[in-house]
């Protein structure tokens, strides 16, 4: 009945790439980038969130609707995070002279 | 096709409004998916809280995330993401059928579960000791802000002014309840293991029948995505500030 056995070789290649990115994030975070220091940062661990819905938990090998929940559950995730922060961010942007 | 339908029907675990063990499989699998949609917005509602106030009291979020042991954050990053392959490894083993490793690699996940935890412990005695929890109690004392100005003044930034003590304790305060809801999630997260390492033990699952298995890895892959995000934004994100241009 089951699925997909991921091969081992999969798991290890994904666990040394996960352990690359944290040295690297680690590393970045000690460069002063000003604004990007945030965006490198998060960028980092998204690919590493990514890497493990993928792989160790078998979202790539998972049916469509699987897919289709999942992705809709991060897309909701992402109005909330959008919608809220545009609103906060430009709160104390400059105001036009009167 | 019919004979694997009669084999799975035979199935102790099949359940009967299922048409297949495949199928039964499929709805269990989006079910646990679904709910774990739910702690991510769940988690995401403090998410949002953070990225807030940390643009708001960009300086008081640097000076308390700088306090913060960025050597005991790192190693366990490498712990949680190390117990992820332990996991992922317990799961592939319940696939094979083999049912030694199954129970050794859950172990060892809960042993590497557990050394994330005491690190954690020893982290949060730090803050009791130097009154960074929030609280009557709560201390920010002239000695860390001399320390961090020192640090950021060296930026020549703007935006490095203005450390105040109750944004200092609003930091602190998303830490503790971010990393503590983390840390419950753990705690349940090795009750959960414990139980499948004992039933794995009896011989309960086989490679047509380790839903649990699957599932408990799912939870535990996703605390680990929650840390993930979490080690970053509380620990790495202001390192910068300390740093001379």
């Amino acid at each position: 009945m089951s699925g997909h056995v991921v091969p081992l070789k999969v798991y290890f290649a994904i666990f040394a790439t996960l352990m690359v990115l944290t040295a690297l994030t680690v590393r970045v975070a000690f460069i002063n980038l000003g604004p990007y220091n945030a965006a490198v940062a998060l960028g980092i661990a998204t690919t590493k969130a990514v890497l493990v819905i993928l792989y160790f938990m078998h979202l790539r090998y998972s049916s469509k609707l699987t897919w289709i929940v999942v992705l809709a559950g991060f897309f909701w995730l992402g109005i909330l995070l959008v919608i809220t922060m545009t609103d906060y961010v430009t709160r104390s942007l400059p105001h036009l002279p009167t | 096709m019919q004979d694997s339908h009669a084999a799975a029907a035979h199935h102790p675990a099949f359940q009967h409004h299922f048409e297949t063990m495949e199928q039964q499989r499929e709805a269990s699998t989006l079910g646990m998916w679904l709910f774990l949609i739910t702690e991510i917005l769940f988690f995401g509602g403090m998410f949002t809280v953070y990225l807030v106030y940390r643009n708001w009291y960009f300086a008081s979020f640097a000076a308390g995330s700088l306090t913060l042991d960025l050597t005991l954050g790192a190693f366990n990053t490498v712990v949680l993401i190390g117990s992820s392959l332990t996991m992922a490894l317990a799961v592939h083993s319940a696939e094979t059928g083999q049912r030694n490793l199954l129970v050794a690699f859950l172990l060892l996940t809960i042993l590497l579960g557990a050394t994330f935890l005491g690190v954690k412990a020893v982290e949060y005695s730090h803050k009791f000791e130097e009154h960074h929890v929030p609280g009557p109690s709560f201390r920010f004392g002239s000695e860390e802000l001399r320390h961090f100005h020192e640090e950021a003044t060296a930026l020549r930034s703007t935006q490095i002014h203005g450390v105040e003590l109750g944004e200092v304790q609003l930091f602190f305060s998303l830490y503790f309840a971010m990393t503590g809801m983390h840390a419950l999630h753990m705690v349940i997260g090795i009750g959960v293991l414990s139980v499948l390492a004992w039933k794995s033990r009896r011989g309960v699952y086989s490679p047509e029948y380790f839903a649990p298995v699957e599932y408990a890895g799912l939870y535990w892959h996703f605390v680990d995505i929650v840390w993930i995000f979490l080690f970053p934004l509380l620990y790495l994100i202001t390192r910068h500030v300390g740093v001379h241009p």
